[in-house]
């Protein structure tokens, strides 16, 4: 199964069983969504749930937040990361604030969806990741899915719960294949290990994650160690407690994002790293992320931008030579 | 519109001003603290459009007080939430600008200008998606037409047909700026002419608001789609209590004030309905009692414990539900 067939299915099996939930977006219905998520929904659950939506990012979140209010469960979709700016206000100001505002009085049983990340020359208005700023916001469950089986069983999760969700998902995964674990019991809005180890921990999510696994075997050739690989999951909340687990089993952090290096995401792990565990720490915390610039249209340019498998390697060997591996 | 009504709408009216008053009053004292919107001067349109709007569902602005307790919200409680109380309908995390009541399907409260109009569509669609067309009213003031969220509105709720009444305030201000000098027109139902049916009031005379809206939602409720009201008022004091009206002379502060909306019902309840003049000040006494009611509740009501501090942020705690 396809990451993409991963999360139609999700929202085709909840969408059977239960006429609340709706998805609302721009080309979700007859066109089939910009990235196939929900293809043949339409024909399935008709337009009045399966809707169409003017270019209005603004209208897609205030409208999927008044339909919650209403009592129906919206999906709505952000045709791509860089347009949920115009919806900002709504997501910020609305759907992260009613629940708490109201004390406990206001629901809202909700889910964004978000393509994001640097994806193939699509420029700088294009391609950006707004994690960093959406996990800062209390209230807002920030969920990044990074494969076929967790995207399956998060998404499900995200539309079952009450609470406002931004499911994050990358335009570079949609077509990455694997298969669903049906009777997987793991909680998905935990973190996970996907690889074990005992040397070093290399936290990371979305897309990028496999650009870490991919490099792992290299790094514990040169380095003659073994690496713990933990996917995030969940943005916020964040699960420190898997995190710790590992970092004191380890003793060691590397923390791997593809989005822009000064105020990313990475930067609160590291920073909680530093404040509880920093006894447990043998080398200083190692972050590898984007560079600070715009992402730029040559390919060349834009593979500079971020993250690859060769620059994860050779900055995790180099650190790790530093600091006695 | 029938005595009793009439009678509801005057109460509603007395008992709002006097609410805002004393709202003021304890403002000064610092019982009340953050921005205070007091709707003085507009009673008519807060009480008399949801009286008339009954049923549905309702999305309004920051300037709430009275509109909350028209909607049926106790005083003492929107009072508390005002004191910042834990018996404020909003637990005291909401405050004056925050004021929610699902039970009433009364829905804040938003203080973000403009930023309740898109959720009052999108429940418009669930309600009609829900095969119920007693309409939602959202009610915003004339400086909220000028953004994005108003025009994207107005254009889907069209496009779908929504049952929704957009019901504008329109008091030519917007805290200190004129309409004249923020948009091309000084009547705002011209922005929603070719999306919808529209109609201008005078939003100072009750029963006028009463049965134009009374008329929109008998429409919306047979399946005629959205309607905009827009309604002329005026507001006797300043935008908020940080803001000392300067911007208004006083010969505009007096052509305002004659159009004050209780002397003119009151005028209508003693020779159109009907009241005698001793059951008017009977209404009028029962309305102070209950605002000076509201305010003891309000200063001897319990703070929130600080554990309230960490609840509400999240509905569910992680692991709560099983996918």
């Amino acid at each position: 199964m396809l990451y993409r067939e991963a999360l139609n299915r999700a929202l085709d099996e909840l969408m059977v069983k239960d006429e609340n939930i709706v998805i609302l977006g721009e080309d979700v219905g007859l066109y089939g969504g910009s990235y196939r998520v929900s293809e043949g929904l339409v024909e399935k659950y008709g337009e009045k749930r399966v809707i169409d939506t003017p270019i209005a990012e603004l209208s897609i979140v205030g409208n999927a937040v008044g339909m919650a209010i209403g009592g129906l469960r919206p999906v709505a979709e952000i045709m791509t990361a860089n347009f949920s700016l115009l919806a900002f206000d709504q997501i910020i100001n609305h759907m992260s604030k009613f629940h708490y505002m109201s004390n406990g009085k206001i629901k809202l049983p909700m889910v964004v969806r978000f393509p994001q990340g640097v994806s193939r020359q699509l420029a700088a208005q294009h391609s950006e990741s707004y994690e960093q700023m959406l996990s800062a916001v209390p209230g807002l469950r920030v969920v990044a899915t990074s494969d076929v089986n967790h995207a399956y069983h998060a998404l499900k999760k995200a539309i079952l719960l009450d609470d406002p969700v931004v499911f994050i998902e990358h335009e570079l995964l949609y077509n990455k294949k694997g298969e669903v674990d049906f009777n997987d019991t793991q909680d998905p809005f935990k973190a996970r290990v996907v690889k074990e180890g005992k040397d070093i921990t290399i936290v990371s999510y979305l897309k990028i994650l496999d650009d870490v696994t991919a490099s792992v075997a290299a790094i514990e050739k040169e380095l003659n160690c073994s690496c713990e690989v933990i996917d995030l999951c969940s943005l916020n909340p964040i699960d420190y407690e898997t995190l710790a687990k590992s970092i004191k089993k380890t003793s060691r952090l590397v923390m791997v994002e593809e989005d822009h290096k000064t105020g990313g995401f990475g930067s609160q792990i590291v920073s909680w790293a530093a404040e509880e565990l920093f006894y447990s720490l043998d080398a200083p915390p190692l972050r590898i992320a984007g560079e600070d610039v715009p992402i730029p249209y040559n390919r060349k340019l834009e593979l500079a931008s971020i993250p690859t498998v060769d620059s994860i390697t050779k900055k995790v060997i180099e650190w790790g030579h530093k600091n006695g591996l | 519109m029938e005595k009793l009504i009439a009678g509801d709408i005057y109460y509603l009216m007395y008992l709002g001003r006097a609410f805002e008053y004393k709202a003021k009053e304890h403002y000064m004292t610092g019982d009340i603290s953050g921005f205070l919107h007091l709707d003085i001067g507009q009673e008519a349109l807060s009480v008399a459009a949801m009286k008339a709007f009954e049923k549905g569902d309702v999305f309004t602005t920051y300037r709430e007080h009275i509109m909350a307790i028209a909607r049926g919200m106790e005083p003492k409680y929107v009072m508390a939430e005002l004191f910042g109380k834990a018996s404020g309908v909003s637990g005291g995390k909401g405050g004056s600008m925050h004021l929610f009541d699902p039970s009433h399907f009364f829905y804040g409260g938003d203080a973000i200008v403009g930023g309740q109009i898109p959720n009052a569509v999108g429940c418009a669609y669930a309600r009609k998606y829900q095969g119920n067309l007693e309409g939602v009213m959202v009610v915003f003031g004339d400086g909220a037409t000028n953004g994005g969220a108003f025009f994207e509105s107005l254009n889907i709720a069209a496009t779908h047909k929504l049952p929704i009444l957009f019901l504008c305030e329109n008091n030519e201000y917007a805290i200190g700026t004129n309409i004249k000098r923020a948009a091309p027109f000084k009547e705002q139902y011209k922005k929603a002419e070719p999306y919808m049916l529209t109609k201008a009031i005078d939003g100072m005379k009750a029963d006028e608001v009463y049965s134009a809206v009374k008329e929109a939602q008998s429409l919306i409720e047979k399946g005629h789609g959205p309607i905009f009201i827009e309604a002329y008022t005026c507001r006797f004091e300043g935008h908020s209590m940080s803001d000392a009206n300067l911007y208004r002379s006083s010969q505009e502060m007096k052509h305002c004030k004659a159009r004050d909306p209780l002397p003119y019902f009151k005028e209508k309840m003693l020779n159109s309905f009907n009241f005698s003049q001793e059951e008017v000040e009977a209404l009028e006494k029962k309305a102070n009692e209950c605002v000076d009611e509201a305010v003891d509740f309000a200063a001897n009501a319990k703070e929130p414990p600080l554990e309230a501090l960490y609840e509400h942020v999240f509905y569910e705690e992680l692991n709560n539900v099983v996918s």
